[in-house]
């Protein structure tokens, strides 16, 4: 047993099913460019790398490398069909146990790096690419503002080790000055403050969530269950709207929508 | 010799509110507030976890002129729940953004100025405030196909978490002595990496790393400014009409990947080996 998670790297080789990778980006970012329904689509996931040259970085962290790496495999793509008509689909395998934790982290602005990533997601997003989150491990704060959040449609597997939060239980527990105990029993009765996947989808961000047989090592019936979702998310934002609006609307986000009517009435 | 004429006159913008400096910076008589408090549009989430909710949930939107041009001003309350974002106050934020692209693809060229004093997320509406600051970081790419949004960071909370890295999207960056900016908290390092990593209590050690003239030195902000609400003005007024940049900071990831190749990462950092990686070439 790894002390990272290796879900991530298993479901970009099944999913990518062994096509080439993008050269040139850090040993920490999986990229490469394989059929999905019929059309050529880009995967992208942050896998763990021990040998990483920034010691925070790695377990699979979303840090200097990895940011702006995502930034520049994203922005290849965009300038490569910045002319076609048909622009090839994203797929950010998400798997991220947090942001990077450190001193050369800070001094050298991560918050610029991961800046750079989720610029280039938007962009993308903004110029037709069909971007989609697939949700298969942590998604947790920065990292999941670098590496997923950006996309048109969010897919999450079903499973107690897939979850979406700002922060870790220990740091928010101290950052709140609560007992992890007491921010336990909060997030139990506060959706937004849980950790679990079914309290996240009934926020409304989720476009849909997937059961599989084998989160961890993916069964072929699971790759075929999972091409095909993320082929029907691909179509569902296919000539569609380009912003994140499809994630308005949940009861439990009800107050983002009456903020965005009462600002367009007062404008 | 101390010029006591300016120094009397001189009026500090980080001693102001977040309405305040909304106000203080736009043109007279043009400040408009949209959603003000007395809508007491707040935080659903707050109140049942014994917090006691504000009536503009710590976020003031108000449209004006600045040096005659149309602008949305979107300024965090560091005040209020240490300036962190939650659904409401996020939502304002984002929308505010959103109705500026909106105004620019009909003809109206609205430019955005973001005022950010903020810990990042609200913890206590944890998923809520980092959806909400997924859609400000998109609605921040998205006007920027138009206009310039300028950030500004004074001081005396900072911008960090899911907000800094809102602060790199943006075109412009305009921070003072007072300012910080960073990814991760100094409490939140220490916890998750150790006191050796990042001693919060050590206020020096922290400004030298991530406080405003560091980050000016280094080229992570683009004006450095005294706390000086005419003075800020003027800045970024400037920066306005300077309009878009060929290419923001957010937009130079091969810049940066060829930097960081260069540095030795084995020894621990040192903020003047920051400067000189990142602005070796221009010193």
């Amino acid at each position: 047993m790894s002390s990272y998670s290796l879900r991530g790297l298993h479901w970009f080789q099944a999913l990518s099913a062994g096509a080439k990778m993008l050269e040139g980006l850090p040993p920490s970012l999986r990229v490469a460019d394989a059929e999905l329904g019929g059309k050529a689509a880009r995967f992208i996931a942050v896998v763990a790398d021990p040998h990483n040259r920034f010691p925070r970085a790695r377990n699979g962290e979303v840090g200097l490398l990895e940011g702006w790496g995502l930034a520049s495999a994203v922005d290849e793509l965009i300038a490569a069909d910045q002319d076609k008509p048909c622009k090839r689909a994203v797929i950010a395998i998400v798997d991220v146990p947090s942001q990077a934790y450190g001193r050369r982290e800070e001094a050298l602005g991560i918050h610029q790096a991961l800046a750079g990533a989720a610029d280039s997601y938007a962009r993308a997003r903004l110029a037709g690419h069909a971007v989609i989150g697939l949700l298969v491990g942590k998604a947790m704060s920065g990292a999941f503002l670098a590496h997923g959040y950006q996309a048109n449609r969010l897919i999450a597997l079903r499973d107690p080790g897939v979850m979406v939060h700002a922060m870790g239980k220990a740091s928010a527990a101290r950052v709140t000055l609560r007992s992890v105990e007491e921010l336990e029993t909060l997030a139990a009765s506060v959706p937004p403050m849980a950790y679990d996947i079914d309290s996240y989808a009934s926020l409304g961000l989720l476009w849909e969530t997937l059961s599989v047989e084998q989160i961890e090592r993916p069964t072929a019936n699971d790759v075929a269950r999972v091409t095909e979702c993320l082929g029907l998310a691909v179509a569902d934002v296919a000539g569609g709207i380009r912003d994140l609006s499809s994630r308005l609307g949940a009861t439990n986000r009800e107050a983002s929508s009456k903020v965005r009517q009462l600002l367009r009435a007062q404008w | 010799m101390t010029d006591l004429t300016t120094l009397a006159n001189s009026c500090s913008l980080v001693e102001l509110g977040a309405r305040q400096r909304a106000q203080a910076l736009l043109d007279t008589g043009t400040f408009r507030e949209l959603l003000d408090p007395f809508q007491r549009v707040m935080s659903p989430w707050l109140a049942r976890q014994g917090v006691v909710p504000q009536a503009d949930d710590g976020v003031v939107i108000a449209k004006g002129l600045l040096n005659g041009l149309p602008v949305v001003i979107a300024a965090i309350e560091g005040a209020f729940q240490g300036g962190s974002l939650g659904e409401v106050g996020g939502a304002k934020m984002a929308g505010a953004l959103e109705l500026a692209a909106e105004d620019n693809r009909n003809g109206v060229p609205t430019r955005a100025v973001l005022l950010l004093e903020t810990g990042g997320v609200r913890l206590q509406e944890a998923n809520l405030g980092l959806a909400a600051i997924a859609d400000i970081h998109a609605a921040i790419v998205d006007l920027q196909q138009y206009q310039p949004v300028v950030g500004v960071v004074a001081g005396s909370v900072g911008c960090f978490g899911g907000m800094s890295i809102a602060a790199g999207l943006c075109s412009y960056l305009v921070v003072t002595r007072e300012a910080r900016l960073g990814l991760n908290g100094p409490q939140v390092i220490e916890q998750e990496a150790g006191l050796e990593e990042y001693d919060s209590r050590d206020r020096p050690f922290i400004w030298s790393l991530t406080g405003g003239e560091q980050r000016f030195a280094s080229g992570l902000a683009d004006r450095y400014v005294a706390d000086d609400v005419v003075q800020i003005q003027q800045h970024i007024s400037e920066l306005l009409q300077q309009g878009l940049p060929a290419r923001r900071r957010s937009q130079q990831a091969a810049l940066f990947l060829h930097r960081l190749a260069q540095l030795d990462t084995e020894p621990q950092i040192e903020p003047a080996t920051v400067r000189d990686l990142y602005r070796g070439e221009r010193s």
